[in-house]
């Protein structure tokens, strides 16, 4: 695989537009087909690409597994701890319509901003730990087997 | 004859989600391959995702954003429903298949019928030992 | 608007679920087993005041309707708590609560040290799971905790210490998935139907389509799907070795809930949404539950006589105990009923007691099978003491837990008058004389061949004793075992429609 010429430079044309195309998905899940769980998919499969043409070890040197294993709790936090802050704002958990206020008097909300920003840091969370599972999976089941390959 | 055929060409989505359901379950049930068992729920699963998807989509419908001039939204909910439902399928065969992996490793093999009668036989003396994993099980992404 | 801060009393619905899942994110995250245990410690024993806070609530002013993100039913989420519910969520928490006690030094015990961090994150996870099932309003919402719930189980079952773990984990995952996909057809049909998922709304909604062949198809799917995690008779493939082979807490702590909170989901779709009229007028539930009760009273009790593992013959004594539940629900009667919700409560308490005090036993001598544990009664007696008791309560001894629900059912099959089902239930209780007396006979009339290694700690029996004690003061204080089963059992009889 690493001396396959041509396979390492497609990989290096194809992996940077992967990942900004996941990025793209993502942020245009409110009006088209996209959101959280496919972007992460998409990151994390540029990642394996990278893993399957250069090397498990390349790419644990890219995203090290710690960092796997710090992002697969991380995004659930980000997600809870979006709720958390609705109950702080004496909203139900996970009511995105008081997250913001409006002006300077506390009671009165910004809703419309309320709901882009808890829509936006939910699906963050969720991009973040389906990434991080979707590289956790590939790390464990890559790791074991031959040695000797 | 005719209003045979014409029940099966209307509701042909409900007809292939039977199909496929019937097929994923045949396979869990007949194989003993643990990963064909996985594959096999996995069919089964996606069977029930045509069940909620196929009745959602309303004909001449578009999809569920506002804009001028359109009357008909397809449903989103079956769709939002569904999502939730791939990713815990999602899960489940990951799940699954770390637990085959690790099955794998302790028993050497992945056929149910023999792992079946070594199970038995354990109940009325000592496991067996455990044979020689084949790489570092104490794997440091664990 | 109150002043800026945390209203917890309006919010206790939410925390009940997320204080868990919350934390046991957090275990994941910092994965040092000491501060997962403490941090599970933390949040198991906040569980039952909640409960409580929320069944005194309930209590005094009546339902509690929770509308999650702020969108209200039937177009939201929501949270509903109300009798049964209530009560089931004291249970599980006050189990998962004492479990958490006991676990430590027995997880320290029995699982390798770098998986301990994930067992403490997995059994949070599990009791979130759970909590949620009972206290969801959204028939979907229900799906997604019963599969939170089910993998974390499946995860707990797999770090058990033998390699036979494993192929148990593996078998309760292929068919706990085939039974919670059975759940979202049955779902999927009365969604189509009814066009709503919100269980109080469907519960109006279900007389108005003019076909009722896909809503009976979708019943039977769903009753299909929560038998499967329920371990009704021929579906229970799955349990004696889940149970047999996990670690001793999560046996205890699976043992005592989920089945538990799989009956009472029975019990609100059966009852309370679909209505007596409709489930028990339109299809022959109650006497296709009848037999599946029944057989599996006479075959796992006959099952149980025979087994050579501690931990199985119990958990074949667990899906006879199902059976009994199942037949308090068969006989559609308010006696019936409250001997099947008296059954829920009391089971998981003396199931618990059990495999707590058979955990003790393996954290001294590494027993497994019966006849490990030859004269264990001489040498770790306030252990089996406990045994004893809890066996009792099983067996339905008056003056333990476990009479006060045969009682009931009795009743309710004498006013049935079905006097061949009292003649199954007093052969089933002989039946567990003769498993829980072979324990007694082995452990006290023979000689002791293991060596007790070490004397297990003393919280880890003073749990085990907390359970006994209990099993004998709910055996003996009705009020709260059979006094509010059968407050559940009036409201469940009503229905949602007419209530």
């Amino acid at each position: 695989m690493i001396l396959d010429v041509i396979l390492r430079v497609a990989a290096k044309l194809f992996i940077p537009f992967i990942l900004m195309f996941g990025l793209y998905v993502q942020l245009h899940g409110d009006f088209g087909p996209g959101g959280g769980f496919q972007a992460g998919v998409i990151i994390a499969a540029a990642v394996i690409l990278y893993a399957i043409i250069f090397g498990k070890d390349a790419a644990t040197r890219a995203v090290p597994e710690w960092a796997v294993r710090v992002m697969i709790p991380m995004g659930v936090l980000i997600y809870a701890g979006v709720g958390v802050w609705s109950m702080l704002m004496q909203g139900e958990y996970l009511n995105y319509n008081v997250l913001l206020h409006a002006g300077e008097k506390i009671g009165t909300y910004d809703a419309v901003h309320g709901q882009h920003w808890g829509v936006f840091l939910v699906e963050i969370g969720v991009l973040v730990t389906v990434t991080g599972t979707m590289l956790g999976i590939f790390y464990m089941f890559a790791g074991r087997g031959r040695p000797d390959d | 004859m005719i209003d045979w055929f014409e029940a099966l060409a209307t509701h042909y989505n409900y007809w292939i989600t039977i199909a496929l359901m019937m097929a994923g379950l045949y396979i869990v049930v007949a194989r003993s391959n643990m990963i064909k068992t996985l594959v096999g729920l996995g069919i089964f699963q996606t069977s029930v995702y045509l069940l909620y998807l196929s009745p959602g989509k309303i004909l001449g419908g578009t999809p569920p954003i506002m804009a001028e001039g359109i009357e008909t939204y397809s449903n989103p909910l079956p769709h939002v429903l569904i999502l939730t439902a791939i990713v815990v399928g999602v899960a489940t065969l990951a799940l699954g298949l770390a637990i085959v992996v690790r099955i794998h490793e302790a028993y050497g093999t992945i056929e149910e019928d023999e792992i079946t009668t070594v199970v038995d036989r354990e109940d009325f003396s000592d496991p067996e030992p455990e044979p020689e994993p084949e790489s570092d099980p104490e794997d440091s992404a664990a | 608007m109150s002043a800026p801060g945390l209203d917890l009393h309006a919010h206790l619905p939410a925390l009940q679920v997320m204080v868990p899942l919350i934390g046991s994110v957090i275990c994941a995250l910092v994965r040092q087993r000491h501060v997962c245990a403490a941090i599970t410690i933390g949040c198991s024993v906040l569980m039952p005041v909640i409960a409580f806070a929320l069944l005194w609530q309930v209590q005094e002013t009546g339902t509690i309707s929770y509308a999650m993100g702020g969108w209200a039913p039937p177009v939201g989420i929501e949270y509903r708590v109300d009798a049964p519910n209530a009560f089931l969520l004291v249970l599980v928490s006050i189990m998962g609560a004492l479990v958490a006690l006991y676990a430590p030094r027995s997880v320290a015990n029995e699982i390798r040290p770098e998986s301990q961090g994930w067992y403490y994150s997995m059994y949070l996870m599990c009791m979130a799971g759970l909590l949620g099932m009972a206290i969801t309003g959204d028939a979907f919402n229900v799906f997604v905790f019963m599969e939170i719930s089910s993998l974390a189980m499946y995860t707990l079952i797999a770090l058990g210490t033998e390699r036979r773990a494993l192929v148990a984990a593996f078998q309760y995952l292929i068919i706990g998935t085939i039974g919670a996909t059975f759940y979202v057809i049955g779902v999927g049909l009365i969604f189509t139907m009814t066009g709503s998922l919100n269980l109080y709304d469907i519960s109006t909604l279900i007389w108005e389509p003019d076909s009722t062949r896909p809503v009976i198809a979708g019943l039977a799917f769903i009753t299909v799907g929560i038998g499967l995690k329920l371990a009704i008779f021929p579906l229970h493939l799955w349990l004696p070795n889940a149970y047999a082979f996990a670690p001793t807490v999560a046996t205890a702590f699976i043992a005592s809930t989920a089945t538990k909170v799989a009956v009472y989901l029975l019990l609100r779709f059966l009852f309370s949404i679909f209505g007596v009229d409709y489930t028990f007028g339109l299809t022959p539930a109650a006497e296709i539950l009848m037999i599946l009760a029944v057989l599996a009273m006479m075959v796992a009790s006959f099952n149980a006589i025979f087994q050579v593992n501690i931990k199985r013959m119990l958990a074949y004594s667990s899906v006879a105990q199902v059976g009994y539940m199942i037949l308090g629900i068969a006989l559609v009667s308010e006696a019936g009923l409250t001997g099947g919700i008296s059954h829920l409560f009391n089971h998981a308490i003396i199931k618990a007691c059990l495999f707590l005090a058979v955990g003790c036993v393996f954290f001294s001598t590494g027993a497994t099978r019966i006849d490990g544990l030859a004269g264990i009664g001489r040498t770790m007696p306030l252990t089996m003491g406990a045994f004893v008791i809890a066996g009792l309560g099983l067996i339905g001894v008056p003056g333990t837990a476990g009479f006060v629900s045969k009682w009931y059912l009795i009743q309710g099959a004498a006013e049935a008058e079905a006097w061949w089902l009292v003649v199954v239930i007093v052969i089933a209780s002989v039946m567990a004389v003769l498993y829980v007396g072979r324990i007694i006979e082995v452990a006290w009339f023979q000689e002791p061949a293991a060596a007790v290694v070490r004397k297990p700690p003393p919280e880890m029996v003073a749990i085990t004793w907390v359970l006994a004690l209990a099993t004998i003061y709910f055996g003996v204080q009705t009020e709260i075992s059979a006094g509010v089963a059968a407050e559940a059992a009036r409201e469940l009889l009503a229905g949602w429609r007419q209530g």
